[in-house]
């Protein structure tokens, strides 16, 4: 090529380099406390069964100064209304049983302590792999006598917001063997897949190219270890389902519905990526 | 000298992003800040304004505005369809004249801060906050 | 009426006299622009939280005027001086009326 080109080539590079910004931003230093005492794990060594990653980051270290900040503190965090709302329902009589949540489990904070770190886990009861969603609606039918909460309800979202805030800080631990790992398996086969007219696949962005900028937006690794999520853009929480949908719809597919077995699957297999990340939900996303 | 398919794909990558971001502006942010200081010049000094450089979603950007001394601030978005954003009040227990809350820009805009001070005369503080438009996922 | 709307604020319990301090407000309201539009095309009417007052043993601190451009669920934070013990009164206006308060009393050391 001659030196004419080349100049050409190298000044044009030059100015998209320049106006491009932070075009090959890694996750960012920052570390979190939540309201001064929570320490939550946003980095740490990628579980074994991963073989491409070598260092997990949970969604938080992607984020803007800005919207870091309103996750450090409870009262700023918006996604806080929703557990104080799921707080009044927890002691709330629903159903022909006459019982509340409480009835039952008494104090939130002492008995879903831990819970939101295991889920989705196999229930061997019920032969089948279960989300707090599934585990919520069955206590609510069977043993309550009230009626099934849809996925993406408020009640059920706000609720789901409550189960993991008091697990916040602890490791992510799901199964992935045993009696779970086929649908584990099945997950990991449905990450892998690419969908849709965009012919996408989540491992195309959010492990060929995580840290890179997907139009203006900072892409993570996709973790769910801070959901349910206040997502900035609908002002409102999100359920992990509701954002597997959304990007699924996003590379113009046909997508999977909420609580279907392939999302239940998926959801399992991406904890499972997490594993060692701390709760971090309800977290604010954008 | 010569170009190849290539070499046009290039450097047509270099001119779009030499493009700048849609910029917003809105003749009515005017009309509001005359309503508000009666035409009255504005000083450069006396308010600040802390707002993001690049907000990262447009639904809700965290603000927040200081004028020692001040009687009121107005704060305007000059490029949404309409730019009144909040107007603080202080009262005798205010502690400081100062305030925060979050906003919602509809793209790339000025954001423009005005404070009426005790003695009658005004401060302005502007600052420009890109929008941007995320990748993906519903 | 709005639904579901409920309010939220942190005052420090107890402070020096004439101590300034920090407080922060929340409202959950979904702050209607009056900018979308739903299904058939049709705008939306405009419904927002218009105004916030907060006063302390009847003395005012703050009075805002809130603009659709304010983010969905109202937060505002901002300084109150505490000259004696007392109890902050928060007041929030809807456009369609209806009025919200909630109060914190705050001690004195």
């Amino acid at each position: 090529m001659n030196k004419t080109k080349w100049f050409a080539m190298a000044s044009v590079a030059a100015v998209a380099t320049a106006l491009s910004g932070p075009a090959f931003a890694d996750p960012d230093e920052d570390s979190l406390i939540i309201n001064e005492e929570i320490e939550i794990v946003t980095e740490t060594a990628a579980p074994a069964h991963m073989e491409y990653i070598d260092t997990i980051y949970s969604g938080w270290r992607f984020r803007s100064d800005e919207t870091q900040a309103l996750e450090m503190d409870d009262f700023e965090n918006p996604g806080f209304i929703a557990v104080d709302s799921a707080m009044e329902d927890w002691a709330m009589v629903d159903g022909s049983e006459g019982k509340s949540c409480a009835s039952c489990h008494e104090d939130a904070e002492t008995s879903m302590k831990g819970v939101r770190a295991v889920y989705p886990k196999w229930n061997e009861a019920a032969g089948e792999v279960r989300t707090i969603e599934m585990q919520v609606n069955d206590c609510r039918t069977t043993r309550m006598g009230a009626d099934a909460w849809k996925w993406n309800s408020g009640n059920m979202v706000n609720m789901t917001a409550l189960i993991s805030s008091v697990s916040r800080g602890m490791p992510v631990s799901v199964a992935i063997d045993g009696p779970a790992a086929d649908v584990w398996a099945k997950g990991k086969e449905i990450y892998y897949t690419r969908f849709g007219q965009l012919e996408l696949s989540c491992a195309n962005c959010h492990e060929d190219n995580y840290g890179m900028m997907i139009r203006a937006d900072h892409l993570s690794q996709g973790q769910v270890n801070g959901f349910p999520t206040y997502r900035l853009k609908n002002a409102k929480l999100n359920s992990s389902h509701a954002r597997f949908k959304g990007c699924i719809r996003d590379t113009r597919a046909e997508t999977f519905t909420e609580g279907s077995p392939e999302f239940i699957a998926l959801e399992l297999y991406v904890a499972s990526r997490g594993n060692g990340l701390s709760v971090e939900g309800p977290s604010i996303r954008n | 000298m010569q170009l190849t398919r290539r070499d046009t794909l290039a450097l047509g990558l270099g001119a779009a992003t030499v493009a700048l971001l849609p910029f917003q502006v809105n003749a009515a942010a005017d009309d509001a800040i005359a309503a508000f200081t009666g035409g009255a010049d504005m000083a450069d000094t006396g308010v600040t304004l802390t707002a993001p450089e690049i907000a990262e979603n447009g639904n809700t950007v965290p603000i927040s505005v200081d004028a020692p001394g001040a009687v009121s601030i107005m704060v305007l978005a000059a490029g949404n369809p309409t730019p009144g954003v909040a107007t603080f009040n202080f009262g005798p227990l205010a502690g400081a004249h100062t305030a925060s809350t979050r906003i919602r820009l509809a793209g790339t805009q000025d954001v423009i801060a005005i404070a009426k001070l005790a003695d009658g005369s005004f401060a302005k503080a502007s600052s420009t906050v890109k929008v941007t438009i995320g990748g993906c996922g519903g | 009426m709005a639904s579901g709307v409920k309010p939220r604020v942190k005052v420090p319990k107890s402070a020096s006299a004439g101590e300034v301090i920090t407080l922060k407000t929340l409202i959950t309201h979904p702050m209607e622009s009056g900018q979308r539009k739903d299904g058939d095309g049709n705008p939306i009417p405009r419904s927002i939280i218009n105004r916030f007052t907060t006063e302390f043993n009847g003395e005012l601190v703050i009075d805002v005027t809130l603009e659709a451009a304010i983010s969905t669920n109202p937060y505002m934070e901002f300084e109150a001086k505490v000259p004696a013990a007392g109890e902050f009164k928060f007041t929030w206006y809807d456009d369609d009326g209806d009025v919200y308060e909630d109060s914190k009393a705050i001690k004195v050391s």
